[in-house]
């Protein structure tokens, strides 16, 4: 065991890692753990732009920015929170560019913006051009830019080290209200060695991402397992409205792969197989450019009645034939190569096949505006933050707009490095106890010890397939008692199926067998407050659709679920949403 | 439309075959039927489908066959820069590259990208890789007071290092090179590449500090235009041309 001591941990390095990495780094000493090398982060697979009211090319404010996160969200954002993230945006993307991030640009040199879903002019009169992009890779120059910040401030990268452990003073769900529960540190495990190390740390800021592999249709990368998330809940820390889960309207049909809303920003329309361009029966305002829950939806019900496309009628057609090939070359030319190189189809003649694919997650480790961790509705635990996806503050509420995610990762990973390096210049280094590591080891030897000894007899791969199978067909766009039920018995199963897997790998450089074990672990936690939360909230609200409870209750669900891992299983909780101006209102577009 | 282009989500209506990997393996530790640190080739053969790509055989091996298989992967898509290798003796990323456009009648070589130490498997040792980029000043450099806006910048100007902005730092490019595979000491295409993205952007003002840099006897002109950078980058960068526009920009002296 290794030991290292910090001001500040930063565990995860895309961009909520990287901006605060940026903030604590000035005048703390930081380290930042990555399980990856920092620029293979997903926060570079982020297509479409970023939203601020810069109104560069016409008139937009952060008010019409806070009222357009609300509603998309469904009226279940913290409306605080959406107003200092709407508020702060302008300045998060000035930032970037002083920062040198190439955006795209208007004639007159100014940051270009365009249109992008839900996000509208005077509450919604008509689509706004809000979203700042570089081409359709601006999540891409963002990690880009923030990395070689980075590597410009110095700040210490520990790459390729899985932090498998939370250490905090107290048990959250032992200590009363109002006592104090502080940080102390993390465990990490070394990829290159098999070493397992101890840091303590005065503050520690998750921002490990998202959770999407608990799906088998997938934007996400193989890596984004919940593993922050993961990790606080079984130390005792809630999770926040984890049945929200969003699922983009343009994945490429069987595969999952990410289209850009910005197509769509673009001028590309969704026809079904009659050729009908049927958001204008959903979103006859908007159409096809409604918030990312309502096309999903759409979409599926589509395919669902019979208007699929090909042979199996189970996908519908993103045209872009329309649109000029130079156009489509300037401002996408990402995601038509991805249609090539993928499915083979040539976006400039022929409307590529698209359906929803599991893309975000809203919910996530609850925190407050500084990006303090919550241990139940009121109470911080001293020293934690959390930003970005893994974090739930919450601005998306029900349903994430397209763009606010990379402007959350700016303007909270900001704030929460800044958090995190102020409360460390003032707290002493905790104590940590030598053997911190032991519940990290013990699961390491264990599972190296199923190499070969005939001790267990599932495999990695069938339990977490048929995990990703089961959460795809019934806790996806359209969800029932009866659905959500049985997904709930079968991930029991499979929970106790694990408890019984064999690894191959005995070694200790580079055992990727043994961590993948270990990320299956998070996986299966996590599904299962997914279809709690899911099971108990009786109603529809964003990306979060009972068939059985097809409309929003506002009398009894107008409230964050919160998710605590017992002995028991998953016990849930509500908080209440802030409200600071906006009323609920039926959501319309 | 192809009958790949309507490839539906099930399996078993997409058209499937049987694919033979032959693999360039190494483990430092050793095992049963190999030394530490000996190279061996190992063959597998894994039924795939007509939409899948190297690395959906590559984890069909590990998960299903060979769990000691190693290989670093990330996005699955070909924007993160994890799994570049040499794939039928050229850099691709396994992500990217359909197995039915690799003649996959026969068997398909994947071997570690070249010219950096191969740690275990597939997996190589980044690190003189990215030590490179952080010696060309990957960052914008200014002076003078921070404007309260943007820094204005006309399309044009944009465009100018558009090219090069692209890079995912996967390492493809710089391990193709075979001047990079013989003299340890040249900074490789990318870190040119990566010099490029700066030198041409007209808000930065570092540009004749790299350009000293990429003079040295271990930059720009170790060159010899092989053209194997262009041929492998997987983001379609003309590698070979932004070196060309950092060697006209030394020896004019105008940018």
């Amino acid at each position: 065991m290794t030991d290292h001591e910090y001001d500040v941990v930063i565990v995860g390095a895309g961009g909520a890692g990287m901006r605060a990495a940026l903030e604590a780094s000035q005048g703390a000493q930081t380290a930042v753990l990555t399980k990856l090398y920092p620029t293979r982060s997903h926060t570079g697979a982020a297509q479409g732009g970023m939203g601020a009211a810069l109104a560069n090319v016409e008139d937009d404010n952060a008010e019409w920015h806070t009222f357009d996160t609300v509603k998309g969200g469904d009226y279940l954002v913290d409306q605080d929170a959406a107003e200092i993230m709407c508020k702060e945006a302008v300045d998060a993307v000035l930032d970037l560019e002083k920062m040198g991030l190439p955006f795209n640009r208007t004639t007159a040199g100014t940051i270009d913006q365009r249109r992008f879903g839900g996000h509208t002019r005077n509450h919604g009169e008509a689509a706004v051009r809000r979203s700042c992009y570089a081409a359709d890779r601006t999540g891409h120059m963002i990690l880009q830019t923030l990395y070689q910040q980075c590597i410009k401030q110095e700040v210490d990268f520990f790459n390729e080290f899985y932090v498998l452990d939370l250490i905090l003073t107290e048990d959250p769900q032992a200590a009363k209200d109002g006592d104090e529960v502080s940080v102390s540190g993390v465990i990490a495990y070394e990829l290159a060695t098999g070493e397992v190390h101890t840091f303590r740390a005065k503050s520690v800021v998750f921002a490990t991402g998202g959770a999407g592999k608990v799906y088998k249709t997938t934007s996400n990368a193989h890596t984004l397992t919940g593993d922050g998330m993961a990790l606080a809940l079984r130390r005792g820390i809630p999770l926040e409205d984890m049945e929200f889960f969003q699922f983009h309207p343009t994945g490429l049909a069987g595969l999952g792969i990410l289209l850009s809303e910005a197509a769509r920003g673009e001028g590309a329309i969704l026809r079904n197989s009659t050729g009908e361009r049927f958001m204008e029966r959903y979103a006859p305002t908007i159409k096809d450019l409604a918030p990312r829950d309502m096309v999903a939806r759409a979409m599926a019900n589509e395919v669902r009645e019979g208007r699929g496309c090909g042979p199996n009628k189970d996908y519908v057609l993103l045209d872009l034939t329309h649109l000029e090939p130079a156009h489509i070359d300037a401002k996408l030319p990402d995601i038509t190569e991805f249609a090539r190189t993928y499915l083979g189809v040539e976006p400039y003649t022929e409307p590529v096949p698209v359906f929803p694919t599991a893309h975000y997650a809203m919910g996530g480790i609850p925190t407050n505006v500084r990006g303090e961790v919550l241990r139940n509705n009121t109470d911080v635990i001293k020293g934690l933050y959390a930003a970005g996806e893994c974090a739930c503050v919450s601005v998306h509420g029900a349903n994430r707009l397209g763009t606010n995610s990379l402007l959350d990762i700016n303007v909270f990973g900001k704030r929460a490095g800044i958090a995190a390096a102020e409360y460390a210049s003032s707290a002493t280094l905790p104590a940590i106890q030598d053997d911190a590591d032991s519940a990290v080891s013990a699961q390491v030897a264990a599972l190296r010890s199923t190499v070969g000894s005939g001790d267990g007899t599932e495999r990695v791969s069938d339990v977490r397939r048929e995990l990703q199978e089961i959460m795809d067909r019934n806790v996806q766009v359209f969800r029932t008692d009866e659905s959500l039920t049985e997904a709930h018995d079968i991930v029991a199963g499979l929970k106790e199926r694990f408890t019984n897997v064999a690894i191959h790998d005995r070694g200790q450089r580079f055992n990727t067998d043994l961590l993948e074990a270990i990320e299956l672990g998070f996986l299966l936690d996590l599904s299962e407050v997914v279809i709690a939360g899911a099971l108990a909230r009786k109603e529809s609200r964003g990306g979060h659709y009972r068939e059985d409870f097809p409309d929003r209750d506002d009398d009894t669900f107008m409230v964050h679920t919160m998710a605590y891992a017992t002995s028991d299983g998953v016990r849930l909780d509500y908080k209440p949403v802030t409200i600071t101006k906006y009323q609920p209102m039926e959501r319309k577009y | 439309m192809t009958a790949t282009a309507e490839a539906p989500a099930e399996v078993g209506a997409v058209e499937t075959f049987d694919v033979t990997l032959r693999i360039k393996r190494i483990n430092p530790e050793g095992n049963e039927a190999h030394a530490p640190d000996e190279e061996y080739w190992e063959e597998f053969t894994v039924n795939v489908l007509a939409t899948d790509r190297v690395l959906d055989a590559l984890h069909q091996i590990k998960w299903n066959i060979d769990g000691t298989l190693n290989f670093r992967r990330s996005c699955a898509h070909g924007v993160c820069g994890s799994d570049a290798m040499r794939i039928n003796a050229k850099n691709r990323l396994a992500c990217a590259t359909l197995l039915k456009d690799l003649n996959p009648s026969r068997p398909i070589t994947v071997e570690p990208i070249a010219g950096l130490p191969v740690l275990k498997d597939l997996i190589v040792d980044m690190e003189p890789f990215f030590a490179s980029y952080r010696e060309i000043m990957p960052f914008l450099i200014t002076s003078g007071p921070t404007p309260e806006r943007e820094r204005l910048q006309s399309p044009e100007d944009r465009a100018k290092f558009d090219d090069t902005t692209k890079c995912i730092l996967c390492a493809a490019c710089t391990t193709a090179c075979p001047v990079f595979w013989t003299d340890g000491q040249y900074f490789g295409p990318q870190a040119i590449v990566g010099a490029h993205r700066f030198i041409f952007d007209s808000r930065d003002e570092g540009q004749w500090e790299r350009l000293e840099i990429l003079n040295d006897k271990a930059g720009v002109w170790k060159c010899r235009t092989a053209f194997n950078c262009t041929e492998a980058c997987p983001r379609g960068i003309e590698v070979t041309q932004a070196i060309s526009d950092v060697k006209k920009a030394l020896t004019s002296g105008e940018i």
